[in-house]
């Protein structure tokens, strides 16, 4: 499997990389760990004239705190993410996210802004993403400018990024000490994307939960944030009548694809059993 | 305006300790430069689609699919194939020998990439529990042994490793 001739270029910053896209056209692709493109490549499904490599951009990797918020460079890679000691003390979720996709070897080049600037349906990090409120700081040629998570999904492969743009960096406010979290996805198999997953944090105060955010993966075109389901248990106690209705307004906006992994009913169903356990672990964390 | 297509490009790599330098075209993948531009047939090309991990190596300290990284990524890049793996004299790494006692292989098609990434494994884990080395190897595919005496040859070497004496027989 030989994916079509095209030209390589392996910029050294970030303005370097949007000019040469600019100047290049519509047939160039950027490329960071490369873990969906070039598959894409090899079947022929995807024929760009010129690659990009965003890997020797130094400005585009790493992780670190900045005011309330978290940034994440676009090609850290999830290795990376997973070894991040600020991660894990500040945003566990995303750790956890970062250990259910693909398998070790994909996790050492697949990077965290490929995850979510690809607008694969499949890809866990977009509703972890929505989940957690995170902006994504796209670069162009004319400038920077920001996106909210919960914006920029317009489609399956769809997304606000316009020709010539590239996402640069992942701005991630941190979730309150104390609160809950949990991602749960069902896969047929290591290496699988979701049948159905769920992003859920949670603060809880006086036995009620006092914040909660709910983003759902690979039941829809896209990501999708659920906002109803989570508005419905805010202030409850998370009471069994409660957490029915949550989950009922979840399963409601989801439109899944019948495939290969199951009809769409049951993927339906499933997104409501994902955010059910994620509800539940997310509150025995929650303190 | 799309660039001209270079026929070639200049890479250079370290690959088991010695410098290799190569032509490649920019679609050549690291597997391909690795197996026809330099003769390492050792790592494998099985799926050609990133689920087996044949055709795994190790690239400046991490496990790779090289079907999945183009050659040209990996210029100035240091790589550990399975021709690495043991001594310059030809003595069996300990995961070498572990794979022959515990008949960690039987038709031997997955055994580069599997011990290639368990190479790297026990650099990150010296003392894997069972669960750490079938969550470790879960990149990695055998359509023949069940991996039950994969996981305990992969103990062997790392008790071996250790000083240790792994105990137990293969299935």
């Amino acid at each position: 499997m030989i994916p079509a001739a095209f030209a390589y270029h392996r910029p050294k910053s970030i303005s370097e990389a949007v000019a040469l896209l600019s100047d290049l056209g519509e047939d160039a692709r950027p490329l960071a760990g490369g873990h969906s493109l070039i598959p894409m490549m090899k079947l022929r499904l995807a024929k760009p004239s010129d690659l990009v490599d965003l890997g020797a951009i130094a400005e585009l990797k790493g992780v670190r705190e900045d005011g309330a918020d978290i940034v994440i460079g676009a090609t850290t890679t999830q290795r990376e993410v997973i070894a991040s000691e600020l991660i894990a003390a500040k945003a566990p979720i995303l750790k956890e996210a970062a250990m259910v996709i693909a398998d070790p070897q994909v996790r050492s080049l697949g990077t965290i802004g490929g995850n979510v600037a690809n607008g694969d349906p499949g890809n866990d990090m977009p509703a972890v993403m929505m989940c957690l409120g995170a902006t994504y700081l796209l670069a162009g040629k004319g400038g920077e400018r920001r996106v909210a998570a919960r914006d920029f999904y317009h489609g399956a492969y769809f997304t606000a990024l316009e020709p010539g743009e590239i996402l640069a960096s992942i701005r991630i406010p941190v979730p309150p000490p104390g609160h809950g979290y949990a991602y749960e996805k069902l896969k047929r198999k290591v290496g699988d994307y979701a049948t159905a997953a769920a992003a859920v944090v949670l603060t809880m105060a006086g036995g009620r939960a006092a914040s909660c955010s709910i983003g759902l993966t690979n039941v829809g075109e896209t990501a999708l944030w659920a906002e109803e389901a989570a508005r419905i248990l805010v202030g409850s106690s998370l009471d069994a009548a409660t957490l029915r209705r949550a989950v009922a307004a979840a399963e409601a906006i989801t439109s899944p694809a019948s495939d290969t992994r199951g009809p769409a009913q049951y993927r339906t169903k499933m997104a409501g059993v994902m955010l059910r356990r994620a509800l539940e672990r997310a509150r025995s964390l929650a303190h | 305006m799309p660039s001209p297509i270079l026929k070639k490009m200049h890479v250079s790599m370290t690959v088991n300790g010695k410098a290799v330098e190569g032509l490649v075209e920019p679609r050549t993948l690291l597997i391909h430069f690795l197996r026809e531009g330099l003769g390492l047939t050792g790592p494998h090309i099985g799926c050609e689609t990133t689920h087996c991990g044949a055709c795994t190596v190790d690239l400046d300290g991490k496990s790779v699919k090289s079907c999945t990284v183009f050659a040209v990524q990996a210029d100035g890049a240091s790589i550990v194939t399975i021709e690495g793996v043991a001594a310059p004299d030809g003595t069996l790494h300990a995961l070498q020998e572990g794979f022959r006692e515990m008949h960690g292989l039987q038709c031997g098609f997955c055994t580069p990439g599997m011990i290639t990434r368990a190479w790297r494994l026990l650099q990150e884990n010296p003392n894997p529990s069972e669960d750490d080395i079938r969550t470790g190897i879960s990149g990695n595919l055998c359509r023949c042994t069940g991996y039950q005496n994969i996981v305990k040859a992969i103990q062997y070497a790392a008790a071996k490793i250790s000083g240790a004496q792994f105990k137990e027989a293969a299935e």
